[in-house]
């Protein structure tokens, strides 16, 4: 009988994902600092449970390859081989092999095996090498380091171990990986064929293993199932028996040309030293033979470009290959579910009120508490919704914790030497909010690493610390969450991009611009400013794919930079994408919603704190600070019923670093709102950062109020203004 | 008429032919023009837009089509034809239509009336002549004939997509 399995690949996918996520990131740590037998063990549980995982499921290759690893981690955590960087390497590499494979397989791709095959190989040779001196002794003691000896095992699974899941088919599978094994199946407890159930297992099995593996290897095997069977592992040497007759082999490993030399090793039940130790280096240096052609298209150019490749079409093959993986689930944590199970109670109360209410006499009274009891609902409802938003919620480490690696890999190709920090890795953020900005914050931070940070000389030279900073940092502002990736390198050079973009016609050579609007200019289209085309960036695509990626979340991009003193890249992304508290407001016949999130007040306005500033622009003496005022209907060319400023109302809205007031005629109803895009169909407009669809079934759209600001030609707000700069440096800390 | 137009385009898409192209014609003045009926979404009464700041004349706004958020667009204006008054007759022809980045947008254009249903072969259809005056002659694909007369076929692509 065989169980379908399938049904739990996608969980041993996730699991194995997360193993592997788990044994980078302490992989990283050890880099950093000798290793800590903790993080060892970690990673060790984390390779043992993909290789359980894999051979349960019958996933071979990456049992077997899992296993090597497994085997090294062993020694390493017995402290018998040491960990030094290239090891570090070594096992990160085997981590991305990994990856690639359970990737392959969870699409149903075939898998490239000849990088699994090169890693292996270089592990063997590691596993081949004699132990550091100091355990040398103890490891003879333990066992005879090499030498093949026969295993007597007998396996005699519980009738119900089909029921839990596991298959003694596999485990002798991977017996038969160890070594040699001639299996000898007893039937004798089989019933006849009318009494069978076939969810039982009425098999045991006796097995001879000759290998020179350990106890505690044939034991990891079993480990699954040790509540489940009875087992014994003994080491004496098999004696011939009769039941030699009725063997059932499982051939798998004689199929295996390296076992051609073992087969000698059944005889004398000590083989000699000698003979094992050819053995094993034939083994390996067929396995190498098979590697070394592996090896070199890794080494080859080409793969290193299809790893760190930022051309469009690697991005758009990712983005299909996550197509897929975005129907996985998601990991909650669980005061997060207890917490929507305490609503959904509420709520379940609220409910039977309102139904026992309404199975009274109507008078005012019970009116009045049905009103009671539907305003409660309201607000369960809306906690129930914000509930069920926080579980899309994730911490933004997620992502910010993949550019550990990064910053790690692409600083040591090119020499620099790297110190990433991140700060506010637990600000959370929606999870497709999460997923789509991931590349683009891959392009900012290698960008950062590549032409930002210089080489340690020219650190030297400009006076500055050897090693360079980047700082990865992610914080709320208002309903939205800012991303900032800070190096301190060599800055924008203005006069280069200045220049490019003059032989690239995209200004003219006369035209007169301001650093800041210079430097916006790296996100147009085709822009590179990289002297030599690297590897990691400096093709010319990448920083306009960012912004455009970056403006279809609804979000928008800045740079800030000083010679010399770093570049500062900020990401602004709203927190989810469905849906928000809006303002509805009315100007001449046409209401437009601004989300509440960016409405500080509103109030209406006095005309005699109106100032105008060279008669375009009117600002509001609100409380000792001035707020430009943007007349919306002006704005957006509207018909407005307000001739004067006393006749509307203002909207004091939070813009980028200060506040501005949004003129309207009238302020209408407070609701939740669904956001439709409006760029499906049409195109992006300034001001507006989508649509939705109001109760009567109009659109309306919701504004921009940055985007707004901006259309209003009101620029550097804040600057030169000391009282909105402290503000706004007070409504950030809060 | 809108509903018999609605049901035998529903009868199209089922069983769209090869060879024989069939569009779906409609009024502008007097003016036959036409467009390739696998375009055709649906047909809807004029109801209105919300109008979209400062976007260019021809978009009339934006409506809910059943909770996809479409811009329409005036295609008298488009084509720059005088305006007029829209009136009982007055229709949005929704259109499905490719970008030059290759995705597919609906867009809908507000006509005078739709016509009819013309079968055209491929050889029916000539190039168009230089086009002088009102019709830019991008958004035209050919001219086709109807028992009417001459059929001007729009290409819907370079039609809607905003520059």
């Amino acid at each position: 009988m065989k169980m379908d399995l399938s049904q739990f690949y996608q969980v041993f996918f996730e699991e194995s994902f997360e193993g592997l996520d788990a044994m980078e990131a302490e992989l990283l740590r050890l880099s950093n600092d000798t290793p800590d037998v903790e993080s060892i063990n970690t990673i060790f549980r984390a390779a043992h449970s993909i290789k359980g995982g894999s051979g349960t499921f019958g996933f071979e290759k990456i049992a077997s390859f899992t296993h090597v690893v497994e085997t090294y981690l062993d020694l390493v955590r017995e402290g018998k081989r040491k960990l030094a960087t290239e090891q570090v390497d070594l096992l990160l590499r085997s981590v991305d092999c990994l990856r690639d494979m359970l990737t392959a397989l969870s699409q149903n791709q075939t898998m490239d095996e000849s990088r699994a095959i090169a890693l292996k190989a270089e592990f063997e040779s590691l596993l081949d090498e004699p132990p550091t001196a100091n355990s040398t002794e103890t490891q003879q003691l333990a066992k005879p380091q090499g030498s093949k000896s026969s295993w007597y095992i007998t396996f005699i699974p519980h009738r119900e171990i089909l029921l839990t899941g596991n298959e003694p088919l596999y485990m002798l599978q991977e017996l038969a990986q160890l070594g040699e094994v001639e299996v000898v199946v007893n039937t004798q407890s089989l019933p006849a064929l009318d009494l069978i159930d076939v969810e039982s297992c009425y098999f045991s099995w006796q097995i001879e293993l000759i290998s020179d593996c350990s106890e505690s290897q044939i034991k990891e095997i079993f480990e699954w199932v040790e509540d489940d069977c009875e087992i014994n592992i003994s080491r004496q040497g098999f004696q011939t028996k009769d039941t030699k007759t009725q063997v059932t082999a499982l051939s798998s490993s004689q199929v295996k040309p390296a076992d051609e030399n073992t087969q000698f090793s059944i005889e004398p039940s000590e083989p000699t030293k000698s003979e094992t130790e050819v053995d094993s280096h034939t083994k390996i240096r067929t396995d190498k033979q098979l590697a070394e052609p592996a090896t070199k298209v890794q080494a080859s150019p080409t793969q290193s470009t299809a790893l760190v490749g930022d051309s469009l079409t690697t991005d758009k093959a990712k983005q299909t290959s996550q197509k897929i993986a975005d129907a996985s689930s998601i990991r909650v944590s669980i005061d997060k579910v207890d917490s929507l199970i305490n609503m959904v109670g509420e709520l379940v109360i609220t409910q039977a009120m309102l139904m026992q209410l309404s199975e009274s006499e109507f008078d005012n009274k019970v009116v009045k508490r049905m009103k009671q009891g539907l305003a409660q609902l309201e607000h369960n409802t809306r906690e129930l919704q914000e509930s069920v938003m926080r579980i899309r919620m994730l911490p933004i480490s997620f992502v910010f914790n993949r550019f550990v690696r990064l910053v790690r890999d692409s600083s040591q190709k090119l020499g620099k030497k790297i110190e990433l920090v991140l700060l506010g890795e637990q600000t959370e953020l929606d999870k497709t909010v999460m997923e789509k900005i991931s590349d683009p914050m891959v392009h900012l931070v290698r960008n950062s690493v590549d032409h930002g940070i210089e080489s340690p000389q020219e650190r030297m030279a400009a006076g500055k610390s050897e090693i360079g900073k980047i700082t990865l940092n992610a914080y709320h502002q208002g309903g939205n969450i800012v991303i900032e990736i800070i190096d301190d390198g060599r800055g924008l050079s203005t006069e280069k991009i200045r220049q490019k973009a003059i032989t690239n016609g995209l200004i003219n050579a006369t035209d007169e611009l301001t650093d800041e609007q210079i430097n916006l200019l790296i996100f147009e289209p085709g822009f590179s400013t990289a002297e030599t085309v690297s590897d990691l960036s400096g093709r010319g695509v990448g920083m306009d794919v960012v912004k455009s990626n970056i403006q279809a979340l609804n979000g928008a991009v800045d740079v800030e930079s000083t010679p010399n003193q770093g570049t500062k890249f900020k990401v602004r992304l709203p927190l989810t994408l469905a849906i928000l508290d809006g303002q509805l407001v009315r100007v001449g016949q046409h209401i437009y919603i601004i989300p509440l999130v960016n409405i500080i007040e509103s109030l209406q306005i006095n005309p005699t704190q109106v100032s105008n500033i060279g008669g375009q622009l009117d600002v509001l003496d609100l409380r000792g600070e001035y707020v430009p005022i943007v007349r919306l209907a002006e704005v957006f060319a509207h018909q407005s019923d307000s001739h004067s400023l006393n006749e509307g109302l203002l909207v004091v809205v939070e813009v980028d670093s200060g506040k501005a007031g949004i003129f309207v005629d009238d302020l209408l109803a407070q609701q939740q709102v669904v956001i439709k895009s409006l760029e499906a169909n049409y195109c992006k407009v300034e001001g507006i950062s989508g649509a939705t669809i109001l109760g009567d079934g109009t659109v309306s759209l919701i504004i921009d109020v940055v985007g707004l600001v901006k259309v209003a030609g009101i620029k550097n707000l804040g600057t030169g203004n000391i009282t909105i700069a402290e503000h706004s440096t007070s409504c950030e800390s809060l | 008429m809108i509903e018999e137009i609605n049901k035998k385009l529903e009868q199209l898409n089922e069983s769209a032919s090869e060879d024989l192209n069939q569009y779906l014609s409609f009024f502008i003045n007097d003016e036959e023009y036409a467009v390739d009926i696998l375009r055709v979404q649906e047909i809807r009464c004029w109801e209105g837009a919300t109008v979209i700041p400062n976007s260019p004349k021809y978009i009339k706004g934006v409506m809910n089509l059943r909770g996809t958020i479409v811009p329409v667009m005036d295609l008298r204006a488009r084509l720059s034809i005088e305006e007029r008054p829209y009136n009982a007759m007055t229709v949005v022809i929704v259109l499905k239509f490719y970008t030059v980045k290759d995705s597919a947008k609906i867009s809908g254009i507000v006509v005078d009336a739709v016509a009819d249903v013309h079968a055209l072969k491929a050889q029916d259809i000539q190039p168009a002549p230089e086009l002088a005056c009102n019709v830019n002659a991008a958004f035209v694909k050919g001219l086709g004939r109807s028992e009417k007369g001459a059929l001007i076929l729009l290409e819907p692509d370079a039609l809607l997509t905003i520059q």
